[in-house]
């Protein structure tokens, strides 16, 4: 076997054993679609109430994204610690493949549990609201998604390592759910926030990717938006590959790897 | 004597327990942050749908919030016990059931009111919203009410998970209930029928509606039947919370399920 195809193997077993883990935990799996989507439940409803068509296809499309961004920063930032309280981060850091190429597959699979929230979100919205989405272009559409999903993948790969040291980090991934949801204009035009938060949600990749996913569905083009989307996505791998190794290192110097 | 001391400083420590007796830090990110973040992305969500006000926004997601502490410290305060295996020890000593668990619901009622309030403050500065002097007694009281009555829910939940194993997620869809049916970000007006029908039934809405009133500048003997409504509301819940948690213990024991996992 090749050494591409030893890794190939890894990245999809590794991704699939914790997608079925994802899939059948109430709290991660459930809740990861049915919070977002009584959220989005919640902002239709205030759409509702002028019921404007168009600005209740504009909140429903972008409400359906907002589970990716939940599936993944809530359960990223606890990802290291939930393998400590299990005994198994040493075991993942001593093997010999590279503990970053643990993570990133777990990531993946938080944001493909993000993915069925979508799906379910729009179905939602279209049968409970009635929002019709007039799409000029679906695989577009399809494409804007998917670089919102792989991205906020890559962001839960960052918050993963960020949060290695944060005892209780899970409090800190479930406080970044709704800032998220605001700051990457799921359900508010970010023309809308305040100017000194706005280059916060040029930071962010979902931002991008979001306004991708409108061009597609209003005829425009998507391109220049997800262009600059992926390029956020690659430059938070690169910055959590090397944070990575460096807390790594540390742990392993000072002995806190299992620190409970 | 015996059962204030069990009241107060088993309230307490129990209360203490739930911050894995080392630090305060969780409060930061989980009672500070994501309340005012729950206000501010439905403040921008009414200014981008162009309904409501910031007032309306503010005082419904703050409230709304304080069902965090009160649903999930209440249901955690009798989980926990469970999940540290002290349930069983708890249950044994000869304290009497009522201070045992409403000493319990104290200090979650104060941590209820106390986020909420900071709530209120920081997103009424945050959002430029203007709450006058006068109207911050009778805003403090409404919420103090609604702080009893989540927390009441919270002890019904609690109950509940001598049962279920679960507490997280079922306090996740609670909190999601209320957040949709109480007339948070809607207006009981607005919502379809039925489900203003339902949260007619649930903590919050009154305490929300009370704190509404008061806080557009409405005396306090205007929302005395709101307040009255929450009030009994709660009253309903805890008394169905230690109703609920005595059938429990008693089957729990029958069936040595109390400290299953």
């Amino acid at each position: 076997m090749t050494r591409l195809t030893t890794r190939a193997r890894q990245l999809w077993l590794c991704y699939r054993l914790q997608l079925k883990i994802l899939l059948v935990s109430p709290f991660e799996g459930f809740l990861g679609v049915v919070f977002p989507l009584m959220f989005a439940t919640a902002t239709l409803l205030v759409y509702r109430v002028e019921g404007d068509p168009r600005a209740m296809a504009y909140a429903g499309l972008g409400a359906a994204v907002m589970g990716v961004w939940t599936s993944v920063t809530v359960a990223a930032s606890s990802l290291l610690n939930r393998e400590r309280w299990a005994g198994t981060l040493e075991l993942l850091v001593a093997a010999p493949t590279p503990f970053l190429m643990v993570l990133v597959p777990i990531t993946t699979a938080m944001a493909t549990v993000g993915l069925v929230s979508v799906v379910v979100t729009l179905v939602w919205n279209r049968l409970v609201f009635g929002v019709r989405l007039d799409v000029a272009s679906w695989p577009l559409l399809v494409l804007g998604v998917l670089a919102a999903t792989v991205t906020i993948a890559m962001f839960g790969f960052l918050l993963s390592v960020v949060a290695v040291r944060y005892r209780t980090a899970w409090a800190l991934g479930a406080s970044l759910e709704y800032p998220g949801w605001l700051l990457c204009g799921f359900v508010v035009p970010v023309s809308l926030l305040p100017l000194v938060v706005r280059p916060l949600s040029w930071a962010l990749a979902p931002t991008w990717a979001v306004e991708a996913m409108r061009s597609a569905a209003s005829g425009g083009s998507p391109w220049g938006e997800l262009a600059v989307c992926l390029a956020l996505g690659a430059a938070y791998a690169a910055l959590a590959a090397y944070l990575g190794r460096r807390l790594i290192e540390s742990a392993r110097r000072h002995a806190t790897l299992a620190l409970t | 004597m015996s059962s204030a001391r069990v009241f107060f400083v088993g309230g307490l420590l129990s209360f203490r327990a739930q911050f894995n007796w080392l630090s305060p830090w969780i409060l930061v990110p989980s009672l500070m942050v994501s309340p005012v973040a729950q206000i501010l992305l439905f403040a921008y969500v009414g200014r981008a749908a162009g309904v409501g006000d910031d007032r309306f926004f503010l005082v419904g997601n703050a409230l709304n919030y304080a069902a965090i502490p009160c649903t999930f410290a209440m249901t955690f305060a009798i989980s926990g016990e469970r999940w540290a295996q002290t349930l069983g020890l708890v249950l044994v000593t000869p304290a009497r059931r009522l201070p045992l668990f409403l000493g319990r619901a104290l200090p979650v009622i104060v941590t209820g009111w106390a986020v909420a309030v900071f709530g209120l403050g920081v997103g009424s500065l945050l959002l430029g919203v203007r709450l006058e002097v006068a109207v911050w007694p009778s805003l403090l009281l409404a919420v103090a009410v609604t702080s009893v009555s989540c927390t009441s829910l919270g002890l019904l939940m609690g109950a509940a998970c001598l049962r279920i194993r679960d507490g997280a997620t079922l306090g996740n869809v609670v909190f999601l209930v209320l957040l949709v049916f109480c007339g948070t970000n809607v207006a009981l007006a607005d919502l379809p029928a039925w489900m203003a029908a339902v949260g007619e039934w649930l903590p919050l809405t009154h305490g929300i509606e009370a704190a509404r009133s008061v806080a557009a500048g409405a005396p306090l003997g205007d929302v005395a039947g709101p307040l009255v409504r929450e009030l009994l509301t709660g009253l309903a819940y805890g008394v169905a919370g230690l109703a609920t948690l005595g059938w429990m213990e008693r089957d729990s024991r029958r069936r040595a399920t109390l400290e299953r996992m």
